[in-house]
């Protein structure tokens, strides 16, 4: 294994910063790292230059990348990419990503790595409750999850060429619906406050969005809270049947901690839990609990982080 | 409209009948524990059924039998312990039901998977094909877009909702900024979301056909291997965390937050 190839992760045409984590995991892996970027011209490309680590970019411009399209991109991305590990980020375009460039070259797909120690990959089942250990022989494209890695630094001067390539669309996006709050998704957030069946009524996750206003987090949601309540859509909730999350910081507020909730959450890196319940499962898994009604603690905490976060 | 409005449907004319397929997969049931004993996880006292978005993609795929004519076909891969999700398929009013295997395979990595599936789903004519977003085992979301890879097809991954057209469907995906109102043009795979349909329940006179139904067995070619399982393992064990009794212990948990563990 020496040449590593990373699709870099875009958002808008911009480079996303998971990018520079996901080079130190291909550094893991190879001895040399191309970073492949999909993109309609060569911005981002040029931004992606400046990574510590890399010893080549490719700009891959083409009009298919205007938006996200499976089999135009892999069509493109294949045709720009040399041979080798191809790794993505884990997010949901870099793993549908991931699995048709494997498709593509017939090699296979590893996704959510969260480790890399030596040759072995490690990546959860079974939503976490288990971690599966494995090797490659030969090439494959694996996805990674953000937060696994420590960003690559700046002060790289990665020459850049550009390929210009043209790949039939297969879907076509007919019209965007823009989301109607401005609020982050759980799975691009660094920070989520999640509200369960505890919370007693869909009205009192006002006090999260609150909350979440001032740390500039995501609202996450048990799947009890997703169930019972038509007003918490599913995009909210967090678990093995929603979104699986890997934030700094994971406040639990009115949730038990459910298997199929820990699931989703478990490798967050702090946990908070807030709970009247002080058997509640969730106290199990919290770096710190906190044994109160909702309805006295959140006050409390929004004072507080006022306090510090203006 | 007007351009095709010959009075007749994609069924039994000239265009080529819909056939419909929906993969679907014996997973564990979430909410059972996963034990692992030596360096292998233990399933032997789970309980199996069908991972919970196939169920969507069942229905997905019958809507679509309904809306525009055509035949649905269940197909799971895996030994004789899988026949069981494609009677539940077959008990909802899937037409046929494959189960793709050969006794030489044990578990397949994804490229083995992906390639048995895609042949086979080219042998069978099929032009739409329907799967969960992700399996309950895995969680990987692969199968969807590497089989669309494999068949030279469109795809759409993670939709959260579906019109059915004459040529194609039209899927809601979600997008970084919002939803993507997208049209996909047939022959395409479809990974459904849960959330924009809700999977019905088998009658007793389902349930009875399905008791007699045959699981047709399809074999095909597969690469080798590439990956190498080397062992399983429970997840890392946190350091037990602090419990603070009552509301007036918050100011301590932030400081924490703040000064130990420095995420805000």
């Amino acid at each position: 294994m020496s040449e590593t190839i990373v699709i870099a992760e875009t958002r808008d045409g911009e480079l996303h910063p998971v990018t520079a984590e996901l080079v130190s995991a291909a550094n893991n892996l190879g001895d040399s790292t191309t970073i492949v970027v999909p993109s309609t011209n060569d911005a981002a490309a040029n931004s992606a230059s400046s990574i510590a680590g890399v010893s080549k970019v490719i700009a891959c411009v083409g009009d298919c990348f205007a938006a996200y399209d499976a089999a135009s991109w892999a069509e493109a991305i294949d045709s720009c990419a040399p041979s080798g590990v191809i790794v993505c980020a884990a997010s949901q375009n870099g793993k549908d990503l991931a699995s048709r460039l494997a498709a593509r070259r017939s090699i296979s797909v590893v996704q959510d790595v969260v480790g890399i120690d030596g040759g072995t990959l490690t990546q959860p089942i079974y939503s976490g409750k288990a971690m599966q250990n494995l090797s490659l022989n030969g090439d494959a494209a694996i996805s990674v999850r953000a937060n696994t890695f420590a960003a690559a630094g700046d002060g790289g001067s990665a020459e850049v060429s550009v390929m210009n390539q043209s790949a039939d669309v297969a879907t076509a996006v007919r019209e965007m619906i823009a989301k109607a709050s401005e609020r982050l998704d759980v799975a691009e957030a660094d920070i989520i406050i999640s509200g369960g069946r505890g919370m007693q009524d869909p009205a009192n996750f006002a006090n999260l969005e609150r909350l979440a206003d001032t740390l500039g987090a995501a609202v996450g949601a048990s799947r009890a809270a997703v169930d019972t309540w038509e007003e918490i859509p599913h995009s909210m909730q967090v678990g093995q049947t929603g979104k699986t999350v890997n934030p700094s910081l994971y406040i639990a507020v009115g949730i038990s901690g459910a298997i199929q909730h820990l699931a989703g959450m478990r490798t967050s890196k702090y946990i908070v839990a807030i709970n009247k319940d002080p058997e509640a499962p969730i106290f199990k898994h919290a770096d710190y609990g906190i044994v109160s009604t909702w309805e006295d603690a959140l006050p409390v905490l929004e004072a507080e982080l006022k306090a510090l976060l203006g | 409209m007007g351009f095709q409005s010959k009075g007749c449907t994609l069924r039994g004319t000239g265009d080529k009948m819909t056939e419909i397929a929906v993969l679907v997969k014996r997973v564990p049931d979430t909410n059972a524990q996963i034990l692992v004993s030596g360096d292998r996880v233990d399933l032997s006292a789970v309980k199996w059924v069908m991972s919970p978005y196939d169920e969507f993609a069942l229905e997905a795929a019958m809507l679509h039998k309904e809306a525009k004519g055509g035949n649905v076909t269940a197909i799971t891969l895996g030994n004789a312990d899988c026949d069981k999700v494609l009677k539940d398929a077959k008990a909802v009013g899937v037409d046929r039901i494959i189960r793709v295997w050969d006794d030489s395979w044990s578990e397949l990595d994804s490229n083995q998977a992906q390639s048995a599936l895609a042949n086979v789903i080219r042998d069978l004519g099929i032009n739409i094909v329907y799967c969960g977003k992700s399996a309950a085992d895995t969680g990987a979301g692969s199968t969807g877009p590497g089989v669309a890879e494999r068949l030279g097809w469109a795809s759409a991954s993670n939709i959260i909702g579906l019109e059915f057209e004459d040529t194609g469907v039209e899927a809601m995906v979600p997008a970084a900024t919002g939803n993507a109102r997208t049209g996909v043009s047939l022959p395409a795979v479809i990974s459904c979301d849960k959330g924009f349909c809700k999977p019905r329940k088998p009658n007793v006179k389902g349930i009875m056909m399905a008791k007699r139904a045959q699981v047709e067995v399809m074999s095909s070619d597969i690469p080798s291997s590439s990956v190498n399982i080397i062992s399983h393992s429970p997840p890392p064990k946190k350091a037990p965390g602090q419990t603070f009794e009552g509301a007036s212990e918050v100011p301590r948990v932030v400081a924490a937050l703040r000064n130990d563990a420095n995420v805000i």
